[in-house]
């Protein structure tokens, strides 16, 4: 139990190190791009014994690596055309086929006032100190899926939100992965707020069924003194992709923050969020819903770490597994020494539907100031039969009243959303997946 | 108001940063060789006269033991541990078979006394009202080696075994063959599998179909010797129907350096039967500078074997230099329940991670877990829990409270739950909180009188009262009293 086990190299290691060894690298982050590659080679992908993938095992999960995607030629930009998820809210779209940056479906007409969008190709060519950027990862340590992100670092995009400007349009970025045979495809945005500037961001993950591809996608932000910041997210993949993103933040004194993340799609999936509170009386609040079905498997974990004082913070993660899905959540909240008069919560519960559905709950607290007050909840269990009953007993059939209560399940996490569009256009979704359930 | 002077007088007997456990008793002692080979655990085995499935049990763990490698998954640092560097057994020489307290050291006798255990039944019953009178067997173990066993013959009317698990391998082979080792296997970790090669005494309790134990059973471990590792091995059977409540309470004298104690304790509770097993445990914290103090890596496992059953842990954590402490319930019954009732103070330079793990396997199984952890000082305090429903364990429940205090800034409170559920019909709830002591309460105590001291211990002993109300009468007490102490010196 306790023995060192020493682990061979898996075939999709060696495939990956071969793959991105071979990608020609731009000079501006060629250094950059081989340590995270060196490290990737020395580390690996993680499996079940590494702590923070206990639930979620890489390496068996990954068994092998599709080819990179070739980018977007006419078939593909065609196909991505017929996407219409989020495409309702009024937002201005930037999109990607395949990883690769498409400026006929992208509007990068017209910016506001303050507001600049640049690939980052362009971008690194102009500011060589976006590098030390997309280096970083909060905490420091080892993560495969941003290591291997970085070592194939290529096509993304910057979105600079200048200080005191105020984008009122929000800006939908959609990756899009086309086609019948599996590929791999990266993808990183970097978004950086300016002081008591604001703005809204929406970020959209869909895909073919039937295709065993995998998507890799980092998202960094930084939120300056007194900014604000609203991120929706929807990870709709197809049914055998596996998705493996991050968010990783970092937030000023007295700014605000929302994200609000959708997950129904993918095979597998895994969205880490590490979470650093930077300034002081910042407040974030970091919310979520997970539907899944069949043999779907979705991960989020979250890492809030609170290093300064007066922080706030609130999570609320709402799971509904039916079939033989299984869902996780690993939270955890960090409070530093210094970190006093932090207010955190954290709550996850989950819906089972399915009976062999499976959650994992991981809320963990971490304190080391006393001054605090920190608290989380974690709940498992089935719908309610009383309240079945009631609604049944007023002439509502069986299947509309399980939805009207999986509805108000998550619904709950979805009216996190602040923008009233964007909070539509994600019930709409969310609704889409409760009429598909059998 | 008498309430608040008997606080005050209370606090005051006090003496600030004394560990009143902290003596140590001169009395010759047999020690097996320092050090750890097959030859130690046949050394144990031959003076334990032992038979020879016995030793061959040991030198299989022990065998296993040397493949194994520490666990390091725990929030605690420990100092490199030198395994060749103990006295892996040491029995008082007085020992050869007490037929009597009579015959036993009064010099033990005098540690107990001491120590605040009363083995002759008038002083246990000492200040209890005589019509009311409860009764309590004691098992005391000093160093590795069981003592002296009181009320045997009241205890045996009954059908009750209890007594040294010696003597249980002697008398009772087929209980200790089928049962021993069943619930915590030999192979478990590290810390077991230690023990189970060198275990050298602890308590064996047998509780026949449809008895209730006409009293509660405790067993008081001490470490006496120099350097030596006490490893202690419980294992307490409830056949059909039966009910026992069992106490343990754990001292050690003051020493500058860490010894280490690994003990396995093995539940049985078959249909109908409960156990409730509650601990004080209250090892040398270390000194003000965290230097000294034990080294607590104890496995503690319950197994509701039969449908209806009822296992229910309530500790009381004050001592150790480390913890490192999980006691579980195994629900593989139907209708089967589990709890879990933990008070864990830390104070000074302690560390503690404790917890427990609730594995619902039977039908309509329910677990509950109240967690009360309170870090003081420098010291780091973690809940680590597990609470998994398999996939037949439908209907499956579990309430889980894990609250923590902190008292200055300097320490550290964590909660490392892990939920696990693989059916749909489990119900789970969990709930950690983490604060400090509010100051409105603090100031509400202190503007009618009472000191900083006074008043935090008067707001723990609220925090912790959940859990105190489980423990049986006269733990609760002295709970109540180690918590003030072990207080001490946590406000300025």
């Amino acid at each position: 139990m306790n023995a060192e086990v020493k682990m061979m190299r898996t075939a999709a290691e060696a495939a990956y190190a071969d793959a991105l060894t071979a990608l020609p690298a731009p000079e501006a982050i060629r250094s950059l791009r081989e340590k995270a590659l060196r490290l990737f080679a020395e580390k690996g992908l993680p499996h079940r014994r590494v702590e923070e993938w206990k639930y979620t095992d890489l390496r068996a999960l990954i068994r092998e690596m599709p080819p990179l995607a070739k980018g977007a030629d006419g078939a593909a930009i065609a196909e991505a055309k017929k996407n219409s998820v989020l495409t309702n809210i009024g937002a201005r779209e930037i999109t990607f086929v395949n990883g690769a940056f498409v400026a006929e479906l992208s509007n990068l007409k017209g910016l506001e006032k303050g507001l600049s969008i640049t690939t980052l190709a362009d971008a690194l060519a102009k500011d060589a100190s976006l590098v030390t950027l997309l280096a970083k990862i909060n905490p420091n340590k080892y993560d495969a899926v941003f290591a291997l992100n970085t070592a194939a670092l290529n096509e993304g995009i910057l979105i600079e939100v200048a200080p005191g400007a105020q984008i009122t349009q929000p800006i939908h970025v959609r990756h899009i992965v086309t086609g019948t045979s599996p590929v791999s495809v990266f993808g990183r945005a970097v978004v950086k707020v300016g002081a008591k500037a604001q703005a809204t961001l929406v970020q959209s993950h869909v895909g073919p069924d039937t295709v065993a591809y995998q998507t890799n996608t980092v998202l960094q932000l930084s939120v300056a003194d007194d900014a604000e910041l609203d991120v929706v997210r929807v990870q709709a993949e197809g049914d055998k992709a596996i998705h493996l993103s991050m968010m990783i933040g970092a937030i000023g004194n007295e700014s605000r923050f929302r994200s609000f993340a959708l997950t129904t799609g993918g095979a597998a999936s895994r969205h880490t969020v590490p979470f650093a509170y930077a300034g002081r009386n910042a407040r974030a609040t970091i919310a979520g819903a997970t539907l899944l079905r069949g043999k779907q498997h979705a991960d989020t974990t979250l890492e809030i770490d609170h290093a300064m004082p007066g922080g706030e913070s609130r999570e609320l993660y709402k799971t509904v597994l039916d079939d033989e899905a299984n869902g996780v959540f690993q939270g955890l909240i960090i409070v530093r020494p210094d970190a006093q008069k932090t207010d955190g919560r954290m709550m996850s519960a989950a819906l089972l539907l399915g009976d062999n559905a499976e959650m994992d709950n991981k809320p963990e607290l971490e304190i080391f100031a006393d001054d605090v007050q920190c608290a989380h909840g974690a709940t498992t269990g089935a719908l309610d039969d009383d309240l079945l009953f009631y609604l049944r007993a007023r002439g509502i059939p069986k299947k509309e009243a399980e939805s009207l209560l999986i509805q108000s399940f998550f619904g709950e996490a979805v009216e996190t959303i602040e923008n009233a569009k964007i909070r539509d256009a994600v019930m709409n979704l969310a609704g889409g997946w409760l009429a598909a359930r059998s | 108001m008498p309430a608040v002077q008997e606080t005050v007088d209370r606090v005051k007997s006090i003496d600030v940063d004394q560990y009143k456990y902290g003596f140590e008793t001169k009395i010759e002692s047999d020690r097996a060789p320092k050090g750890l080979d097959e030859s130690t655990v046949r050394f144990i085995s031959a003076k334990k006269g032992e038979p020879e499935w016995m030793l061959e049990w040991r030198l299989e763990a022990f065998r296993r033991w040397k493949t194994m490698s520490e666990p390091n998954w725990a929030r605690v640092k420990v100092n490199p541990i030198d395994y060749q560097d103990l006295y892996y057994y040491s029995a008082p020489k007085t020992t050869a078979g007490p037929k009597s307290l009579a015959e036993v050291d009064p010099e033990l006798l005098k540690t107990y006394a001491k120590l605040g255990i009363s083995l002759h039944e008038q002083e246990i019953l000492a200040g209890v009202d005589p019509a009311g009178r409860t009764k309590v067997a004691v098992d005391a173990v000093f160093d590795s080696v069981s003592v002296v066993t009181t009320f045997q013959e009241e205890l045996k009317k009954a059908g009750v075994i209890f007594g040294s698990i010696s003597e249980a391998i002697k008398n009772h082979p087929e209980l200790v063959k089928k049962y021993l080792g069943s619930v915590v296997p030999v192979t478990d970790n590290f810390f077991a599998t230690l023990n189970s090669a060198v275990f050298s005494d602890g308590s064996f309790v047998y509780i026949p179909k449809g008895v209730r134990c006409p009293m509660e059973l405790s067993t008081y471990f001490r470490i006496n010797e120099r350097n030596t590792g006490q490893f202690e091995r419980t294992l307490i059977i409830a056949d059909e129907g039966a009910y026992v409540s069992y106490l343990e309470g754990c001292t050690a004298p003051m020493r500058d350096e860490n010894q280490l104690h690994a003990a396995v304790v093995e539940l049985v509770a078959l249909e109908g039967a409960e156990i409730k097993y509650s601990t004080v445990q209250n090892w040398y914290p270390g000194d003000a500078q965290g230097k000294g103090g034990i080294y607590n890596f104890v496995t503690k496992r319950g197994d509701c074997r039969g449908n209806n059953s009822k296992i229910s842990w309530t500790q009381v954590e004050t001592g150790s230099a480390i913890t490192w402490k999980y006691p579980s319930c195994i629900l593989r019954g139907d209708n089967s329940q589990g709890e879990f009732y933990s008070i864990a103070i830390s104070n000074g330079h302690q560390q503690v991670d404790s917890g427990t793990k609730m594995i619902h396997l039977g039908k309509n199984t329910s677990s509950r877990i109240i967690s009360k952890g309170i870090a003081a000082g420098v010291s780091q305090n973690t809940y680590r829990g597990l609470v998994s429903a398999h996939r037949k364990a439908t209907n499956a429940r579990n309430f889980t409270n894990c609250d923590s205090l902190l008292i200055g800034d300097k320490c550290g409170a964590h909660t490392t739950p892990y939920i696990e559920a693989k059916n749909s019909s489990a119900v789970f709830e969990h709930e950690a909180t983490t604060s400090k002591i509010s100051e409105d309460m603090l100031f509400y105590c202190r503007s009618r009188g009472l000191s900083g001291e006074e008043a935090v211990a008067l707001v723990v002993n609220g925090f912790v009262k959940d859990v105190l109300q489980h423990l049986p009468m006269e733990f609760a007490v002295e709970a109540q009293k180690l918590i003030a102490i072990s207080l001490e010196g946590s406000v300025g």
